[in-house]
């Protein structure tokens, strides 16, 4: 089989990227691509991969290729597809230019959860978690809507302004004066359930997790950056709930 | 009673979670399940211990394995499950507390929050890394199993 080299790290290069976007570890990238490029005979290919950009060599005779990484979300989904994708071409079920159409339609039209959806579900999410944390029922109503409109915040923000720090900020500013106008109008009675519940949608959950499991793994580099994203965010939540309790 | 009642809650936190992460259709209902078994494990070893510490490092570890055995299962990465299943432990409670002592000027107490939710952080790190290995373990002694004539 003389196939196209080319063709080979360009899909590595783009399943790699396709799921460091969507928030995979990295050593599960790092794997997928290193799969693939075996598969289609490429077995001196290296990669090294960070949260903000991947560096693949595939032999001594092909160009290293550099892919930069500019936007990390969450969507798990998109993960789930990809590395379906490296499973069928490792097993040889499709062949390498079938792959990387596959992978390019992902890259195009990714189905995700309407935006509402996503909204309400963030709402349940809160208001499930005052509970947990041993809330009141006649609080629930509150986190919801705190839960639902600070989730609505955060991800708008971050699509516009492109700085997840501020959107995080906002969003637990307003889920705080939320919270607060609600206890202070007598419809809510525990002020720090509240904040709390309706937190946790934009908690760093998937970064931590990812964050320790990226240094265990041996790649201090994304460790300690995702690491360092993660801290910066919970930080920023802090910060925005402080600054309503202080004023 | 009480373990019904936080069981459907996690369940339906840890869905809801699935949905805001976009996870796959089909897994929504898995995730739930390994929320809610990472949660009672969580509260029967908080109630038994009174230790927040260990009690995440149970929950970190059942949630880790579940979603080994799931992603085994399905063939998906094990991440899709474990992370909506992690959210409920994250010591949200008392990041938040560290900080409203803070503001409210009190440096002692917040320090003694800080470094709870910072151990909480750390235990709920060493349970998803001790059930990675032993899995991992398992894995290769059932492989070494099978290829032995």
């Amino acid at each position: 089989m003389a196939a196209d080299y080319e063709l080979v790290v360009e899909s590595c290069l783009l399943a790699g990227r396709l799921m460091m976007e969507s928030g995979a570890e990295t050593y599960r990238a790092e794997d997928t691509m290193d799969r693939m490029a075996i598969s289609q005979e490429l077995t001196q290919s290296q990669s090294f991969v960070t949260p903000t950009g991947i560096i693949f060599s595939g032999n001594k005779n092909l160009p290293t290729r550099l892919v930069r990484i500019n936007a990390r979300t969450t969507d798990l989904g998109k993960i789930a597809s990809v590395n379906n994708i490296s499973r069928k071409l490792a097993f040889g079920d499709i062949t390498i230019e079938e792959a990387y159409s596959e992978l390019k339609q992902i890259e195009d039209e990714h189905e995700t959860y309407p935006f509402w959806i996503q909204i309400v579900a963030a709402a349940i999410a809160s208001g499930a978690f005052l509970l947990l944390f041993s809330g009141k029922l006649l609080d629930v109503p509150t986190a919801l809507i705190a839960g639902g409109i600070g989730y609505a915040v955060s991800d708008r923000l971050e699509v516009r302004t492109r700085v997840k720090f501020f959107a995080e900020f906002f969003a637990a500013f307003i889920v705080t004066v939320i919270a607060t106008i609600s206890v202070a109008s007598g419809l809510g009675s525990e002020l720090d359930k509240i904040i709390i519940g309706s937190v946790m949608p934009l908690v760093p959950g998937l970064l931590i997790t990812n964050a320790v499991r990226d240094l265990m793994a041996g790649s201090f580099v994304s460790g300690l950056s995702k690491g360092a994203e993660a801290f910066l965010t919970a930080f920023a939540i802090g910060a925005g709930v402080a600054l309503v309790l202080s004023l | 009673m009480i373990y019904v009642a936080q069981g459907i809650l996690s369940f339906i936190a840890a869905a809801a979670f699935g949905i805001v992460f976009n996870a796959p259709k089909k897994s929504l209902f898995y995730c739930g399940i390994v929320g809610t078994t990472g949660w009672i494990v969580y509260m029967y070893v908080n109630q038994m211990n009174q230790d927040q510490v260990s009690a995440s490092f149970a929950g970190a570890f059942t949630v880790a394995f579940v979603s080994h055995i799931m992603s085994k299962k399905f063939k998906m990465p094990m991440i899709i499950f474990s992370v909506a299943g992690i959210i409920p432990l994250v010591p949200g409670g008392t990041a938040y507390n560290a900080m409203r002592s803070v503001v409210e000027k009190n440096y002692p107490l917040a320090l003694e929050y800080a470094s709870l939710a910072l151990l909480i952080s750390g235990s709920i790190a060493m349970g998803l890394v001790f059930a990675e290995i032993i899995t991992q373990l398992w894995t290769k002694a059932i492989v070494k199993l099978k290829t032995k004539p």
